[in-house]
């Protein structure tokens, strides 16, 4: 099944030490830049518009590490061959990126960021193949992109709405990498939902 | 016919239209509906808690209490809201008009038709028991 994806070389991170690298913890740099110097938020932010905005971001970051979890699953499935497993853990480290940007943010408003779960009811039993694994990811990396579109007219803070943006144009890219290799039309519509 | 037997004839063919309607969506409505529920995957399933809670058993529950989901705003939980085609039309136009505080930061689904083909999904997807399993 591995011999028959195609995935463009582009796609592909440059070695699994990279892919792990920008999994960690630590923000990178774009979301530092995303994030730094925003102690206005903090100030601007009062009330029931910040409170709201956390709630906002509280979610997102429960979808993200739900999204780590998955992909975590997805790698330990054993069901991945090595360029697809490669594709899935550069994935993941973004959705890290996502999630500590997230929980960043959600401190620096005065909120307590949700934490992870201790177990995840993923649909396990239904994973038999590579392809079943795709499909699930791109199940939900379609759905989080219509979560990000939900939010970005919600939030107080216009700021909060680009860094929101800027991580839908990137699940959006996920989305569409997995129905590549999923033998389908990586960008289906004009628009999304 | 008498006026009345009329009106009669006439409600009474309506509640079977209506029940009719609600008994067997047809097969476009579902596919409809459930191309719009890929919306709602990155944080709910039908089956199993997740980010946010099952959606199986959706109908008829009162709104917070799906088993096993501890996720739930203090908003939602006292809004008193019992899930059915009426209360979840208004809910997903616009969750957060709807129920102030919810954690649905998700600005809704403004087309009045997704909305009904999603609704017509959901009650046929959402009977534990028949097309899901309920989660504890």
């Amino acid at each position: 099944m591995t011999s028959r994806l195609l995935i463009p070389p582009t796609y592909l991170p440059h070695s699994r030490r990279r892919a792990l690298a920008t999994g960690g913890a630590v923000l990178s740099a774009a979301a530092v830049a995303l994030l730094g110097g925003r102690e206005a938020l903090a100030a601007k932010a009062s009330g029931g518009a910040a409170e709201a905005d956390v709630r906002i971001l509280n979610t997102a970051l429960g979808a993200e590490l739900e999204a780590v979890a998955a992909y975590q699953v997805g790698a330990e499935s054993g069901l991945l061959g090595k360029p697809a497993l490669a594709v899935a853990l550069q994935f993941q480290g973004h959705h890290k990126e996502h999630a500590s940007a997230l929980e960043a943010t959600v401190r620096k408003l005065g909120g307590k960021p949700v934490a992870a779960k201790a177990k995840y009811a993923f649909p396990v039993e239904k994973l038999k193949s590579e392809t079943d694994v795709l499909r699930f990811a791109a199940g939900l990396e379609k759905g989080a992109v219509s979560a990000y579109l939900g939010a970005v007219p919600l939030f107080a803070e216009r700021e909060l709405a680009k860094v929101a943006a800027s991580i839908l144009g990137d699940e959006a890219m996920h989305w569409a990498v997995l129905r590549q290799v999923l033998g389908e039309d990586p960008v289906p519509s004009a628009f999304v939902s | 016919m008498t006026l009345r037997r009329v009106a009669v004839v006439c409600l009474g063919s309506a509640l079977l239209s209506l029940s009719a309607a609600q008994a067997a969506p047809d097969a476009a409505t579902l596919k409809r509906g459930e191309r719009v529920y890929e919306r709602c995957a990155a944080c709910h399933s039908i089956e199993g808690n997740r980010t946010g809670p099952q959606h199986c058993g959706l109908f008829g529950r009162r709104a917070g209490t799906a088993p096993g989901y501890d996720g739930y705003s203090r908003a939602l939980r006292d809004a008193k809201i019992v899930w059915n085609e009426r209360t979840l039309d208004a809910f997903l136009q616009n969750p957060v008009r709807a129920v102030p505080g919810t954690t649905m930061g998700y600005a809704g689904i403004a087309d009045a038709r997704e909305r009904a083909d999603l609704i017509a999904w959901l009650r046929e997807a959402t009977r534990p028991g028949r097309s899901c399993r309920l989660s504890r």
